[in-house]
Formats: structure tokens, sequence, C-alpha cells
């Protein structure tokens, strides 16, 4: 498999596109710490029959509301994200794509309903925590750590599952020196894998956007997340770089990783996406495979517009 | 100033091609100045009006305060305008443990100091540090308040005349250095005054000098320590945006409050040098000016730089004792110097720089870039 984009120089292990995908993949990320609270291995194979049984259900929204005063952003909202699928959630502007992602990860909590993550609910959890459990999430608005530089940025992120703590920093303890040079590799492998390696020194702030972009998600990834939330990852890029992009999605997917995708551009969710949701309002009004909402009225409707008669 | 900052920037990178024990050597020979500065009495730097070692003093000590105020500030972004309460604190708790009510040393006065710093700055964290900017700047610039008004109406406290007859370190006399004065550039041995290593008491200051500048030596280590860490990242982090590093997973609200601890811990520790130093505290040493000048020194030295809020601290004393013939126009004229630096150098005087780091990271780039190759 030729690798997609040969402007980026990815190391041999990350090459492989889709085709590759139920082939076990070389281990590209290092494994998570011993310390982290659930035994997460992006690299594990995930197989069909798993993917289909209930427990294959990552991510459950079940019948959401969420009201703010008297608007109700969400309402009853309800689906699934299966293991190792990319999901894409779309809608137009205002739909609550975005407050959807904020309920799934603890920004807001659900007026009623619940969602829940590998079968434990996420009701009354910090945010911290959601994150450590394996959830993570880019920004719509680029929100890195501006004046730290890209390598930080992604060591942060694998704090996630650090504990070092004030004592143990101060004394540089064993644990310290291991968890520091495990996140430092596994960041310098993730900047590599997004094609940030010869930015890493470099203050965030001072990125090109689309580098600001792909950091955001290495940051993600550095959390050792089950579950990868993508706030329009592509907002902003033209077609190549959006190509580039998505390519980079599947190959994230293929690594293990299950994706949630918020996307504007139609085209790019049906090719990408395995499934779609489709949000309007608040409601959800349309799910299934690209093919089935490409046909579905509802969602023509909704992006397209109807006659007052005509509806 | 712009040329200051990149003189310094020039300076580092040629330091840092020098070979290892050059490098060591140079700075042990620099370290060594610094602490004999108050024998050496350098022409220019030493301050007429005032005792020199005394200045020096109080140099150390504050350049140990903008150190810790500088974690709060610099590294976790939380603007504590009452920081003066904690070295209040530090200080009140040596008293009230060596002299008011009992008679403990002032070495084990110094780590209780510590921990009631500590406390405290937990105490005030705790449900302050839910809210956040400006609002948080209030409510510390009134926590530094409280304590100063609690301290003038408790009794057992010493009300307003404060508490004297503190205790002094520990004096080991072993042997006496002479001072120099200099006669144009000719050093000659001064007969008149000499300091003994290591007797501390109220008429020599040099030995308080040599002790506050060992604590902020170990302090800034610590420092470094603490920066190089999960920890100081947290702190970046959450500095940087709050919301977007809690979402990665950083317990924001349990790493500001370390924050708020270290830097009391670090304000108490000054205090406590302070009260041995003084022999007598009263709640007048800490009003809220004292607050303003400590942020100065982290904003001028440019926030989340170590060496930079050091320099500032010194700066900041050292300036207005060096300049007393002036009177009081040295005031006006010190307050014109920090506007010309907002204006000009809004970042401060030596901004944080991430080299080390840096350079580590591009060699492992180098790496990295030949596996591929070679693959």
């Amino acid at each position: 498999m030729p690798d997609a984009d040969e402007g980026r120089r990815v190391p041999e292990q990350f090459a492989g596109g889709r085709m590759s995908r139920r082939r076990h993949p070389t281990p590209v990320l290092p494994p998570p710490s011993p310390h982290s609270s659930a035994p997460i291995d992006p690299t594990v194979d995930i197989s069909v029959e798993d993917a289909a049984a209930p427990q294959g259900r990552m991510l459950e929204v079940d019948d959401v509301t969420l009201t703010f005063g008297g608007v109700t952003a969400l309402d009853h909202v309800s689906f699934h994200i299966n293991t190792g699928e990319i999901l894409g959630l779309i809608g137009p502007n205002g739909a609550g794509k975005t407050t959807c992602f904020n309920v799934m990860t603890g920004v807001y909590q659900p007026t009623s309903g619940n969602v829940r993550f590998l079968g434990e609910p996420l009701k009354g959890r910090k945010r911290f925590e959601i994150t450590r459990l394996g959830i993570a999430r880019t920004f719509q608005n680029i929100r890195l750590f501006s004046n730290m530089t890209a390598l930080e940025n992604v060591m942060v992120g694998a704090d996630a599952h650090h504990t070092t703590g004030i004592v143990g920093a101060l004394l540089r303890s064993p644990k310290h020196r291991h968890e520091e040079a495990e996140g430092y590799e596994r960041a310098q492998h993730l900047l590599a894998f997004m094609g940030l390696q010869r930015r890493s020194n470099e203050l965030a702030r001072n990125l090109p956007y689309g580098d600001q972009r792909r950091l955001e998600i290495a940051r993600a990834l550095a959390t050792n997340p089950k579950l990868v939330c993508l706030d329009e990852p592509a907002a902003g890029f033209n077609p190549a770089e959006k190509a580039k992009l998505m390519d980079l999605i599947h190959e994230i997917r293929d690594q293990g990783y299950t994706v949630l995708l918020i996307e504007h551009d139609m085209k790019l969710v049906m090719g990408a996406t395995d499934r779609i949701v489709v949000l309007e309002f608040g409601r959800k009004i349309a799910e299934g495979t690209p093919a089935e909402i490409q046909d579905n009225p509802a969602v023509i409707a909704a992006y397209l517009g109807v006659d007052e008669d005509a509806s | 100033m712009r040329t200051l900052g990149s003189f310094v920037t020039r300076f580092r990178d040629r330091f840092s091609t020098l070979p290892k024990g050059t490098r060591l050597a140079v700075l042990v020979v620099l370290v060594m100045l610094v602490y004999l500065l108050p024998i050496i009495n350098p022409p220019g730097l030493t301050t007429v009006d005032s005792d020199f070692a005394s200045v020096l003093f109080s140099m150390a000590m504050y350049a140990i305060i903008a150190v810790g105020l500088n974690i709060v500030i610099g590294y976790a972004g939380l603007l504590d305008l009452g920081y003066v309460g904690f070295f209040a604190v530090g200080a009140f708790t040596v008293a009230v443990l060596g002299s008011a009510h009992g008679h403990i040393p002032w070495l084990l006065c110094v780590p209780a100091a510590i921990a009631v710093t500590m406390i405290s700055g937990v105490l005030l964290g705790a449900p302050t540090l839910r809210v956040r900017g400006d609002y948080l700047a209030i409510v510390t610039l009134g926590f530094g308040e409280i304590i100063r008004l609690v301290l003038v109406n408790t009794s057992w406290l010493g009300g307003a005349a404060g508490i004297s007859n503190l205790p002094t370190p520990p004096s080991v006399s072993l042997f006496s250095i002479p001072h120099l004065v200099w006669n144009g550039a000719v050093p000659l041995v001064d007969p008149t005054a000499s300091s003994t290593f290591l007797k501390f008491s109220v008429t020599d200051a040099t030995p308080y000098y040599w002790l506050a500048l060992s604590v902020l030596l170990v302090i800034l280590f610590l420092d470094w320590l603490m920066q190089n860490s999960r920890v100081g990242r947290s702190w970046e982090a959450t500095r940087e945006d709050e919301d977007a590093a809690e979402l990665m997973g950083v317990p924001t609200f349990r790493f500001k409050l370390l924050a708020f601890a270290m830097g009391a811990a670090i304000g108490g520790l000054s205090g406590t040098l302070f009260a041995a130093r003084q022999g007598f505290v009263n709640p007048d040493n800490f009003t809220i000016i004292y607050s303003s000048l400590f942020v100065a020194m982290v904003v001028v030295g440019g926030q989340g730089n170590r060496w930079g809020v050091v320099a500032a601290a010194a700066l900041l004393i050292w300036l207005p004792e060096r300049f007393r013939f002036l009177s009081d126009a040295r005031y006006l004229l010190f307050g014109i110097a920090l506007i010309l630096l907002a204006v000009f150098r809004p970042q401060g005087l030596l901004p944080p720089r991430r080299r080390i780091r840096a350079i580590a990271a591009d060699e492992t780039e180098e790496v990295l870039e030949e596996g591929v190759t070679h693959a």
C-alpha cells in the first residue's frame, strides 16, 4: 500500500491505509502505563463478531435531553457508537452536534437521559475522569496550550494516565522517570504520526493553522483513548488537505481506535464514515450507512430545505 | 530592553557550547562570588547609604518570595494579590512558637511555619480557586488584608504592637572573615568590619544573607524539579486553557490547589527568614503594598522564568537602596521605569525559554528520520 501523501514523512510503521485494516498492525504506540485504570491497547485486533455483539457498543447516548433555560439543545437524542467504527455526526449549523460532544465528554450534564461508555454511565463524572476512561476530543475552535511547545501539548495529553505527584517529581522517583520517558516517547511518535515531528519544539501558537488542527488530534490521541471525538477537524482545509486528513483518520481507526467525527462537508463524510447520525434542531432525524443517509428525504430536506406545501 | 534579552540569549548560547567541566567551574566561581558580595563590597554595586549586607539579604529574601509567587502566577496563571498574607503567616508562626507562646528554636519553627502556610494556602484555595481570573485576584486581595487585620486585632498574636524577641538561627562561630574596602580600584582590608562564620547577630547581616542565598538556591532547584515534570506541565496547561486541560485529563482544581500550597509554603519560608533577621514582627510589616511589590517582581522579571523573577526581585530591592541619595524622587523614577517596561517589554525582562527540551527533541527527531530513510 503506497503512502497516501508523499509530502509528509510518516515513519514506516504508520504506513498502510484502509486495506490493512484487519491485519495485525505493528504496535506503534507505546503500551499503556501500568498505572492506567483500564487495560487499553489501541493496537489490539478487533474481530467483527465482537463488534456485532452488544458489548461491541462503545458508547451509548440514551434518550438524552439537554435544555438551557427554555432552549432545548438536545431533544431525546439516542444513538450508539460501535467499537472500531467511524461514526459521522452531521447536521446543519446549530443542530446540536458540538453540544452532543459536550454532553459525552462531561462538559454538560444532560437534563435527562444518560450516556454510557463501555456500559458505565457517565453521569456525575468529572471531565478529566471521563478522559481517563477513554474518551478524547478535539475542539471546533482550536484550543491548544498556545504558549507551550507542540511536544509539551502532546505530553500533557500523555499525562492523563500518569500519576506522578509533587513528591515523585521532587524526588525524581523511578515512577516519575518512567512516566516522563514514556510520555516523551509517546508524544514523539504521535507527532511523527501526524507529520509534525519537525514542529515539536515550536510554540503551538506559532504553528500554521493546519498543523494546529493536527496537533489537537495528536494531543487527543496521547490520552490513550478508546474513542476519539473529532469536532470538524478539517474545517478550513482545502480539498487536498481534507483528503489527506481523512486518510489519517482511517489510519487512526486502523490502529484500533473508534472515531466519532463531526464534519460539514457532506461528500467527505459520505466517503469517510461507516455510519452516520444526522441531527437537526437537537433531534436525531436519521441514522444509517452513508448510502442510506444520502437517499433519506428528511436529511435532504434538512440540508436543502423544502417548500412549505411539499412538506 | 530588547538588546538585554538578546544579549542574555546569545550569552546562554555561547555558554552552552562550552565543555561541561568549564561550565561547572564557571558556575561555581560565579556562585562563590555572589556569596562573597558582602565581603568584597564591589564599588558601584555596593549601597553607600545603607548596610550592603542587609540590602543583599533583602534581595535574596524577596527573590525567594518571587520564585514562590512565580509558581502561582507564572506557572499556574493564578493572579494572587494577597501573597503577603502567606509571608505574614510564616513570620508570625515563628513569632508565636518561638517567642510569644513557646520557646521553640528557629530551626524547628521553620518546618512548622511551612506546614502552617501550606495549610493556610489550601484553606484559602479550596473555596476561592473555583472563581477565575479577576475574581480570584479580588478574593486573594481580600485575604491579604484579612490576615493583617486579624493580626492587628488579636492580642494572642501580639496585636498592633507585634511580637519581639524572636529566636535566631543557631550560631556556630568558626572563623572570622575581614571585609574589603576599595580605595579607587585598590582593594584594602577593612580593619573595622568583619563577619564571623557563622554567627547570627543583629549587628551583622552577612550570615543572614548567606542563609537566605542558600535557601534561594535550594528553592530554585526544587522549582526546576517541579516545573520539569507532570506537575509543571499540568500547571502550564491549566494556565493556557483550563477547560481544554481538564478535557485532556488534567485534574485542574487539584493542581491549582497544589500551586497555591507550594507558593504559600515558599512565601512562608521566606517569612521565617524575615522574622529571624528582623527580630520582631508587627502587622505593619505586611501591608498590601508588599503584595503589589511581589507581583511587580514576577511581572517585571517575566512570568514563568525563575531566573527572570529572581533578577527582577534583586533589582527592585537594590535600585531604591542604591539610589537612596535621590531621596523620594527615586520612587518617581522607579515608577517611570516600570511604565517604560510595561510599554516596551510587556513580557518582562527575561521571558521563559524552552531550550533544553528543544535540544533533546531535535536529537530524537534526527534519529526518527534516519530510521525512516533506512527502513
